[in-house]
């Protein structure tokens, strides 16, 4: 069986990539294997744990539920690319600050989704955080950490 | 939180102090470098064939069609592995009569469970190996499963391993006193039934290793994402037979640990010896599915248990009674004896009983293997106690809290040995009681109770203590002949700019310990954070020692780090003092300067200091040799350091759906010493959480056939930030009195109390009913069952 490949075109964190894919490859592998962005990880690949998050045209997506080829002609941040735009500096500053990862393993993703909550502006109840982070699965921390880094961050721009 | 008042660190000390982590940074901008996350030049990628049954001979394997696959390099069978690997026999010297059977990385013969691999595709890439292991054929008879603890131990019942004679892997009773007699003249009795399912894990990274043979050298290199560097050196040295000094173990970045990566797992030896069949770096990392079939599981406890309290409201006597399932071996290398024995040995210990008696059994069953994981016993154990000590106040109508209070060891009565058999110098457990109840505001919360009843709400209100014995030491493990190192070791090097590195052999998968631990000794050797750095996980060039279980990092690692400060410290002003004239007990070091002690006067740079001992000893009196490097380590010559605490819950039951709400949570715990109160709290409340996931809603569900019911993320529960509790913490502080540090484990403490508290909430919630839970998790139909079966009478 040879596997069948496919050419796309896409915009990772703003810099143009054309690859041969196989059709099969989901996009989290992708960032992965064949650009070496291993910031997004992998916890379960059936779409639950929220660690493969990544930003999809603007859209917090999860990365394993979404095959390479389907990403063809789109524009994706990965979380190295949020990083280095330092779009998101405040909000990891308030993680560090926190203390609101301890493996690291699910903070990528929670740093995505927490991102898009906070792009939409005002100071969102520790509820509405709990919730809106409700498809990131944490082990570690408990989530209380996370919650403060968020809900500080949201604070701290509406000031 | 209140620190202790004993002078052992000043006002101005890094010791005590909630500085951020400063390894946290790359974790947060992804740039954290997990076992999968490094690559090798020609890696090549495993899959594993797994048994479909929870027991099944294997009568052969046809692996020619997945050979000719494209991108197939090999397919591995077991014998092959068995061939150059030795398989694990995991038996404890120091219980007589524990037996277990060889269990070979890949089964060889028979599988026993669903999910033992049993061969290898090895491949370019994963997806590769995937494809070719679903042509590889495998000639099963499918055998009769055991999978029920009791059934697996009837008279009669089919052994798993002939040769074992029967499914019994261990037993063992404690007798202190005559607690059947006690119990017979008591003035109230109670009596509950347990049932601990089974559940996993879980951490978020699954089990992953990349492994790496150089047939010229000889030598193995193992990246892996594994709490413990040396024990996998020393497991993958002797299997495989290589001499030790060519084994390398290096543990990257860690997603998630929780004990279940301090086992050893068949996999993992398999890889090993794949690289070293084939000559090249090879690649596994489990799926979620195969985590949730063959990592090791846990709990999968049945107990039942009594209490007796005389006229006065004393508890005399606990009689328990333990059984559970370990899955088809005892798990490598630390046995599958310690859920049981740690649950029998802690129950009762908060209280001053005279009688006890406990009995453990452990059952081979078809089910996966049950290893170490957070807590190991000690939440069954104190769950078991606190729900029988609930029932008895209410039958002697104490309120629970001052029921605890008066049947508490006294202190005067401290250092004892419980009827259980621990052995304690001291507990907080009334100071941490009234902690608490102070934080959570008990009075307020039981009359808030008592007017929501009369509205139909059932609020319940846990409060339970724990003790919890942490840092195991040679004591315990020594004895029982496992390989498992109890020290823990540090070396503090001044580099020649006057920064300072350190290397440990603890290993941090995020607890904070690698912080702390650099807290401790840039402390001491008066450095800032920002001029220290710590290495850690790699056997060949850390000192030796156990890595991270136990809930060690601080007790033993800390201990370890302040030793080499000190001692490094003295060498530091030793050699001041030949280049100042003037002698070390005139110095000391603060703000990276050597100064002199009565004034705090400058008189030398750190970094000044070690040009001179690194560039410029010709200008040293004759005969000083500069050693700005020391290594001290640390074993205790007790079998545990002995932590405890207090927690407490509100909970809220919906008695017409069974669903249960968290309402508050509070935390009051004496860890000893604390180090860095920002990462001790999140110890706490991430262990709290894994508890209460326990506790509500993990469960891994096997069929009587032995096939798991739940394997994936969408059917097995767990916590997630909407259902969770913020949690209020207040730290009691008693410096270990066996440590200068001072320091305890926490790591496991948040888990361990918040399992039986949850117990009690609920159990509160439903007392006036008539009904009690008797099944973690407590789904909410079994919340709804037991309801109407106290309605029915």
């Amino acid at each position: 069986m040879t596997e069948d490949t496919a050419e796309i075109s896409l915009t990772v964190n703003g810099e143009p990539v054309s690859r041969s894919v196989p059709v099969r490859r989901h996009l989290t592998d992708f960032l992965r294997i064949d650009l070496g962005l291993t910031g997004s990880h992998l916890g379960c690949e059936h779409g639950v744990c929220g660690a493969c998050t990544v930003r999809v045209d603007g859209v917090a997506v999860r990365g394993c539920l979404m095959l390479a080829v389907q990403a063809d002609g789109a524009e994706i941040v990965t979380i190295e690319g949020l990083s280095q735009s330092a779009e998101v500096a405040d909000l990891q500053r308030a993680f560090e600050e926190c203390n609101a990862a301890q493996c690291g393993f699910c903070t990528p993703g929670m740093v995505m989704t927490a991102a898009e909550l906070l792009a939409g502006g005002g100071v969102p109840s520790r509820e509405d955080i709990r919730d809106h982070l409700s498809g990131n699965l944490c082990r570690c921390t408990g989530y209380q950490a996370i919650v403060d880094a968020v809900e500080s961050t949201a604070r701290e721009r509406a000031s | 939180m209140s620190a202790p008042d004993d002078g052992a660190f000043g006002p101005d000390s890094l010791v005590g102090k909630g500085v951020a982590r400063p390894n946290v940074r790359r974790l947060i901008h992804g740039r954290g470098r997990y076992t999968d996350d490094i690559d090798a030049k020609g890696a090549l990628h495993v899959a594993f064939v797994r048994s479909p049954y929870g027991h099944a001979r294997i009568n052969g394997i046809d692996a020619g069609e997945a050979a000719a696959m494209p991108g197939v390099v090999r397919v591995v069978t077991g014998a092959e592995i068995a061939e150059i690997c030795e398989p694990m026999v995991s038996i404890a010297a120091h219980r007589p009569g524990h037996k277990s059977a060889p269990q070979y990385p890949l089964a060889v013969d028979l599988a026993c469970y669903q999910g033992e691999p049993v061969a290898a595709v090895v491949a370019a890439g994963r997806a590769e190996a995937e494809d070719a292991a679903e042509l590889v054929v495998v000639d099963w008879e499918d055998l009769p499963a055991v999978t029920d603890m009791e059934d697996a131990l009837a008279p009669g019942a089919a052994p798993i391993h002939p040769d074992l004679g029967d499914n019994l892997a261990f037993q063992h009773s404690i007798d202190t006193g005559d607690a059947a007699a006690a119990i017979a003249a008591a003035a109230h009795v109670v009596e509950h039934d347990f049932v601990f399912g089974r559940h996993t894990a879980v951490t978020l990274e699954g089990r992953a290793l990349l492994a790496d043979w150089d047939p010229v050298e000889e030598r193995l290199t193992v990246h892996q994402s594994h709490q413990s560097p040396y024990q996998m050196q020393d497991v993958y040295s002797r299997h495989l037979g290589i001499p030790e000094h060519r084994v390398q173990v290096i543990t990257p970045d860690i997603g998630g640990g929780f004990g279940l990566k301090i086992n050893v797992h068949g996999e993992e030896l398999a890889v090993a010896a794949i690289a070293k069949m084939l000559g090249r770096p090879v690649k596994y990392t489990a799926d979620r599915l195969e985590s949730f079939l063959a990592d090791c599981q846990t709990r999968d406890h049945r107990a039942t248990a009594k209490m007796g309290v005389d006229a006065d409201g004393r508890i005399t006597a606990m009689d328990f009674d333990n059984i559970l399932s370990c899955g088809p071996y005892t798990a490598y290398i630390r046995f599958g004896l310690a859920e049981g024995m740690m649950a029998i040995s802690c129950a009762g210990a908060p209280y001053a009983l005279t009688d006890y008696h406990a009995r453990t059994r452990v059952a081979y069953v078809n089910k996966g293997i049950v290893g170490m994981f957070r807590g190991v016993g000690v939440p069954v154990g104190a769950a078991v106690t606190e729900v029988l000590v609930d029932q008895a106040a209410a039958k002697a109508g104490i309120d629970p809290v001052e029921f605890r209070r008066m049947n508490y060891h006294p202190q005067e009565a401290f250092p004892l040995t419980t009827v259980s058999g621990y052995a304690m110098r001291r507990l907080s457990l009334d100071r941490c009681l009234e902690a608490c109840t102070r934080i959570m505001d008990y009075g307020a919360l039981r009359a808030e109770q008592k007017s929501m009843r009369e509205r139909n709400v059932w609020r319940g209100i846990g409060v339970a203590n724990f003790v919890e014995a942490a840092a195991y030491g040679p004591v315990y493990y020594g004895p029982s002949g496992a390989r498992v190192s109890t020290q823990d070791g540090c070396t503090v090097k001044l580099e020649p700019s006057g920064v300072v590195r350190c290397m440990t052999s603890v290993t941090d998968q995020g607890q904070g310990t690698l912080t702390a631990i650099a807290q401790i000794v840039a402390d001491q050797l008066g450095v800032r954070m920002d001029d220290i750095d710590v290495i850690s996980g790699d056997s060949a060039t850390t000192p030796y020692g156990g890595g991270a279980w136990a809930s060690r990092g601080m007790a033993m690692g800390g201990e370890a780090a302040l030793q080499a400060g000190k001692a490094l410290k003295q060498n530091v002003l030793e050699l001041a003092s030949s280049i100042l004239q003037t002698t070390p007990e005139a110095l000391t070091l603060k703000d990276g300067e050597i100064r002199d002690a009565a004034t705090g006067e400058a008189r030398m740079g750190l970094a000044e200091l070690a040009k001179v001992g690194y560039f410029r000893q010709d200008t040293l009196p004759a005969g000083i040799q500069p050693e700005l490097m020391v290594t001290r380590h640390h074993v205790p010559n007790t079998p545990y350091y002995v932590g405890c605490g207090v927690q407490g819950a509100h909970v809220e039951v919906d008695i017409d759906t069974g669903f249960i709400k968290l309402l508050g949570w509070w935390v009051a715990d004496d860890c000893g010493r604390v180090i860095n109160p920002l990462m001790v709290d999140e110890q706490i409340r991430g262990g709290v959480i894994q508890g209460i996931g326990n506790t509500l809603y993990e469960h891994l569900i096997y069929d009587e056939d032995g096939q798991v019911q739940n394997a994936t993320l969408a059917d097995y529960l767990l916590p997630m930030a909407g259902e969770m509790p913020d949690i209020v913490i207040e730290h009691v502080e008693t410096p270990l009195p066996e440590t200068e540090l001072g320091a305890n484990g926490i790591g496991e403490s948040g888990t361990i109390g918040s399992i039986a508290t949850l117990w009690c909430a609920v159990n509160d919630a439903l007392r006036p009913l008539g009904a009690q839970v008797t099944e973690q998790p407590f789904t909410p139909e079994h919340v709804l069952d037991v309801i109407a079966k106290a309605k029915a009478g």
